[in-house]
């Protein structure tokens, strides 16, 4: 009965229109909307590495091996189950284009490929050759294809002549695309040339760092599961992945990344949320009236609940339905934008998945936001139709939507716990963020108690008096903008830490002396003169040299490794092992004796004393170790400290040289140079051992920080959303107390006061309330930052000033510049105008 | 004669409504002297209040000259009108028109402060004794009942001790009891130091307690009536 009565009454109150609720779309928009649009472009995604999850890998399966191409019992397993076989080589080498002193040198990732390639989709390249044109070459020469970035580094153009290793190439056309593209992370722009091409190169020894890639078109019908089994038996180290999971790091990147813009995005709706609720209270604010009217007339509590809830209700589906549309389209329209920018396919269409997610939150932030100021329109009592005053309106609601409250507060944070699958990360943003809102209404009373407190001390000095006075005086005013000015501030101020942080760990971590050059790749009988060559330059500091062979642990004492060291890093992959007579200059041994110089038969080990601890190693256990595919068992010996982070050699293994002898393996250096000499040393080095590949290691934490930066890039757009909302629910704060601040001018006017002390007094007013919100995001967006870092990042976390401070500037002007800007109209107005539409 | 305080010269008031233009005021000339109390009447929408704000400069006159002590405030600029009023004049208003965010204290200093007076708090502590509040002092208006908010009110204009004190239906909004208090005090404050009186009313026994009646009929003086009443 009485919900038919509400809904009739809804229906008149509705015909005022959306005046007042400008503020609380905004906010439901804006939330839904970027939640919606970063599930839908996940979703894209998704469905682009299901789609094309067998031409991203470049086949049904993929055998991945190290150092070594196939054994013939290995190619005889594959050609008997597949239907096509291509082979791959992956190796980084150096471009040279020129010669002599105006040689340009450029590291390259190269793909060597045979006739098969690619078995999937196709290479697309400008002029638009067929790759086996394109490779052929021209007069006489082999061809090449080659990314945009190396060519315009090396300032070539199509028809030139370069060189990797010994070997001279034609570069035929730009690469525009290569169809698989899981290879993930590369440190130099991609080469494609032929593998046969390379005999003569002196780039694929034995010894050299390469990987080979057996790209496998297997039947319809194959089982992958059982093909796995027998290929993991069949080979020795090998890598297996199937198109299943063509890119599982990028998945995994992509649904991580997501999960925590979605964080981010719901971080956005709890501010809006601010917005939404403060629209709303004063939305039944002004309506007290009609309330008090309507109860007069004979309405009880639950019908005025009922009315106002429909209203907002109406409301909330209007704002859903306009956040869905746009979160929606937004990835559909900017699809050409976004497909650019992503290393892998992508769908764009429109999902449901992520657009019901996102009505599932924006349904719940809304209920969450306005249950509370609606429950206590059941308080209005009709006196107050009588007498004036703020009534029974602002005390706490009933027990009962105390609980709903509650209870829909869990429901949402335990729905993004299990909709992201990130569950520390969810309750611990979920935890920030009340905390957040607890700090800041703390701090607004903090503030309005100083406020009151400090006045007495500025009398004398209008302005300012003033100013704490209206800070510190009953309206909610300095806890509205505090809150709504707060929350943004802070979720802001974390992802600012984030982000500095993130970008700092790799400049910071750099110890202050780095290496100029890592050196790969040099053959022993080059060992020496290489050596020679940089100890003689006196812009040479420091020159470390070190054999290098890669190996991969399998067994300790007998026992297949995991069960010893479980999923411990060092057992994931293949490691660097080195051997050494001596011990390397500066070597610590914690556990204990090298072993002794000369000529030792049985095979020992030195391990790296942190990692052995972890793994739970002690002296005198047996360690098997794969290398070349040959199984070396060594007894561990000592334990050494290795130092990572001084970025020079460390090795996990190192071995006696009996142990690895007669194993093929290459050199590796670092060279410590003075920077003005850094390029002379390349051009000599590369012209004299061109299969030797030089990283800059310059280079090298650029290309990381690009990919940090592309990742810091994703998070602040998703943060801008949130900073959107923030300045929407600045505004409305702003505009909500337009009234009362022409009216205080007026008064003040009338009293005698200039416009420049009010405009003082507001800009003071402003300022402070700025300033308690931006303190608050300085300290909730530090403990942010240092839960992120400290336990999804697991690094270490460094407050990050600069960021912080410009937060707390920018929140100070924006409160400034909004309640300025809304301050201009009340100090325009004549005084007689305003007061005499009060009387 | 007592000298002239304020001077009104064919003073004129028109606003453009949404309707068009309305002429609330079609010609005033009026001269008020110092010392007097000046009761203005007349019926609803005669043009009482809106004179009374032409007179505090709370409203510009569209024609004719408001001088006050030789200042003529249809010429000054808003900030020039606020330090007129801040040195000269006192108001209050029927719907009494405190700040809000500020005690009953604050309040009344504010206008003192305002003028740069070192002892603005405790001279307020002593206006709010001097109306009977001396126990409310921080309380915020919202707290207070309409008589008390009358009084503080009356405090804070008669506070920084103006000429001019203008009073705009003071007891409006008041009961009768309590209306008759706040006359009673409005008169005193006049009374004890000494200001001139503009008081605004619709209630005939308070307007014979002026030393002078105008009554106003659509936005001029009834000069019939002043005759009869002088």
């Amino acid at each position: 009965m009485s919900l038919t009565v509400a809904s009739r009454i809804a229906r008149r109150e509705l015909r005022g229109g959306l005046r007042g609720f400008r503020i609380f779309l905004a906010c439901l928009i804006l939330g839904v909307a970027a939640i919606a649009a970063v599930g839908s472009v996940r979703e894209a995604i998704n469905a682009g590495l299901e789609r094309e999850g067998a031409t991203i890998l470049g086949g049904d399966a993929e055998v991945e091996l190290t150092y070594r191409f196939a054994s013939d019992d290995e190619r005889a397993w594959m050609a008997d189950a597949a239907l096509e076989i291509a082979e791959l080589v992956d190796f980084r080498s150096m471009a040279v284009f020129g010669t002599g002193d105006a040689a340009e040198r450029g590291l390259t990732q190269v793909k060597a490929v045979d006739a098969a390639y690619p078995l999937l989709g196709a290479v697309e390249l400008d002029p638009a050759l067929p790759l086996d044109v394109a490779l052929a070459g021209e007069g006489g020469l082999p061809g090449a294809v080659m990314a945009p970035a190396l060519i315009a580094r090396l300032d070539m153009a199509i028809g030139d002549q370069f060189r990797l290793g010994a070997q001279d190439f034609v570069l035929m056309a730009t690469l525009i695309r290569e169809p698989d593209t899981a290879g993930g992370f590369g440190l130099g722009p991609r080469t494609i040339v032929r593998t046969v091409d390379l005999d003569n190169s002196g780039l694929i020894q034995p010894g050299t760092l390469f990987e080979t890639e057996y790209k496998l078109r297997l039947p319809a019908d194959a089982d992958l599961d059982a093909l796995q089994i027998q290929a993991e038996s069949a080979f020795t180290g090998l890598r297996w992945r199937d198109r299943r999971n063509g890119a599982p790091g990028v998945e995994r990147f992509v649904d991580r990344l997501s999960s925590f813009l979605v964080l981010v995005g719901l971080a956005g709706l709890a501010v809006g949320g601010v917005g939404i609720s403060a629209a709303v209270t004063s939305y039944l604010e002004r309506k007290t009236e009609v309330i008090a009217t309507l109860k007069t007339l004979g309405a009880d509590g639950r019908t005025i609940f009922q009315t106002y809830f429909i209203q907002i209700g109406i409301l909330t589906i209007l704002g859903l339905l306009a956040g869905l549309i746009l979160g929606a389209l937004i990835p559909v329209l900017a699809a050409p934008l976004i497909a650019d920018r992503l290393p892998v396919p992508a769908v764009f269409t429109f999902h449901i998945k992520p657009l019901a997610e996102a009505a599932v939150y924006g349904t719940l932030a809304a209920l969450i936001f306005t249950l509370w100021p609606l429950a206590r329109v059941e308080d209005v009592r009709a006196a107050t139709l009588f007498r004036d005053g703020d009534g029974d309106a602002r005390g706490l609601p009933r027990a009962i939507w105390i609980g709903v409250t509650g209870f829909l507060v869990a429901l949402l944070v335990s729905l993004a716990a299990w909709f992201s699958g990130l569950l520390s990360l969810t309750f611990g943003a979920a935890g920030g963020l009340l905390a957040a809102f607890a700090l800041l209404v703390m701090a607004a009373r903090g503030i309005r108690w100083i406020a009151r407190r400090l006045s007495p001390a500025f009398r004398g000095k209008s302005a300012t008096r003033l100013a704490l006075g209206a800070v510190g005086g009953p309206s909610g005013e300095a806890t509205s903008v505090v809150l709504s000015l707060g929350l943004g501030l802070t979720v802001l101020a974390a992802v600012g830490q984030i982000d500095a942080n993130l970008r700092n760990a790799i400049a910071q971590d750099l110890p202050e002396r780095a290496p100029a050059f890592f050196m790969v790749d040099i053959q022993p009988d080059q060992i020496d003169s290489f050596r020679e060559r940089l100890i003689t330059d006196s812009a040479v500091s420091t020159v470390e040299t070190a054999p290098m062979l890669r190996g991969i642990i399998t067994q300790i004492n007998g026992r297949p490794a995991a069960e010893t060291g479980g999923e411990h890093w060092v057992l994931q992959g293949d490691r660097g092992v080195t051997y050494s007579d001596r011990p390397p200059e500066g070597t610590v041994i914690t556990h204990g004796a090298w072993w002794p110089e000369g000529p030792v038969e049985t095979p020992q080990i030195s391990f790296a004393t942190e990692e052995a601890l972890e793994l739970g190693l002690a002296i005198g256990d047996e360690m098997t170790v794969n290398i070349l595919g040959r199984d070396i068992t060594a007894t561990i010996t000592s334990f050494r400290e290795v130092d990572f982070s001084t970025a020079g050699i460390g090795f996990i293994l190192s071995m006696n040289p009996a142990a690895l002898a007669g194993a093929p393996h290459s050199f590796i250096s670092t060279v410590y140079a003075d920077p003005t000499a850094e390029a002379q040393i390349l051009r000599d080095i590369s012209k004299t051992y061109p299969n030797v590949t030089a990283i800059s290691v310059k280079d090298a934490i650029t290309r990381v920080s690009e990919v940090l930066a592309g990742i810091a890039a994703a998070i602040t757009y998703g943060a801008l959303a949130t900073l959107l909302t923030g300045v929407v629910v600045l505004i409305g704060a702003a505009a909500a107390g337009v009234q009362a601040r022409t009216y205080e001018a007026a008064v003040l006017k009338t009293l005698g006061a200039k416009r420049a002390t009010i405009l003082k007094s507001f800009a003071i007013r402003s300022a402070l309330q700025g300033a308690a919100a931006g303190l608050v995001a300085i300290f909730a967006g530090a403990l942010a930052g240092w839960g992120v870092m400290r336990f999804v990042m697991e690094t270490d976390y460094t407050f990050e000033p600069f960021s912080a401070f410009a937060i707390v500037l920018g929140g100070i002007l924006a409160t400034l510049v909004s309640g300025l800007l809304f301050a201009w109209g009340p100090l325009a107005g004549r005084p007689a105008q305003v007061l005499r539409a009060r009387e | 004669m007592a000298e002239t305080i304020l001077s009104l010269k064919d003073a004129k008031l028109s606003l453009d409504g949404n309707a068009g233009k309305v002429d609330i005021l079609t010609g005033i000339t009026l001269d008020v002297a110092r010392g007097e109390t000046l009761g203005l009447i007349g019926p609803s929408g005669s043009g009482k209040s809106s004179l009374l704000m032409l007179m505090g400069g709370l409203e510009r006159a569209t024609g004719g000259s408001v001088t006050l002590l030789g200042h003529d405030l249809t010429a000054l600029g808003e900030d020039a009108l606020a330090q007129v009023r801040l040195s000269h004049m006192g108001v209050v208003f029927q719907s009494f028109h405190l700040i809000p965010t500020m005690t009953a204290l604050e309040n009344v200093a504010t206008p003192l402060e305002l003028a740069g007076d070192a002892d603005a708090f405790d001279r307020a502590a002593e206006e709010l004794k001097a109306v009977g509040l001396g126990a409310r002092v921080h309380h915020y208006p919202a707290q207070m009942s309409g008589g008390e908010q009358q009084r503080v009110a009356l405090a804070r204009a008669a506070a920084p001790r103006p000429d001019v004190l203008l009073a705009d239906e003071p007891t409006g909004n008041l009961d009768a009891t309590t209306g008759a208090t706040i006359m009673d005090l409005l008169f005193e404050l006049n009374a004890r130091h000494g200001a001139t009186l503009v008081l605004v009313t619709h209630a005939p026994d308070l307007a014979a307690r002026c030393g002078r009646v105008v009554r106003l009929v659509d936005g001029r003086i009834d000069l019939s009536e002043q005759a009869a009443a002088g």
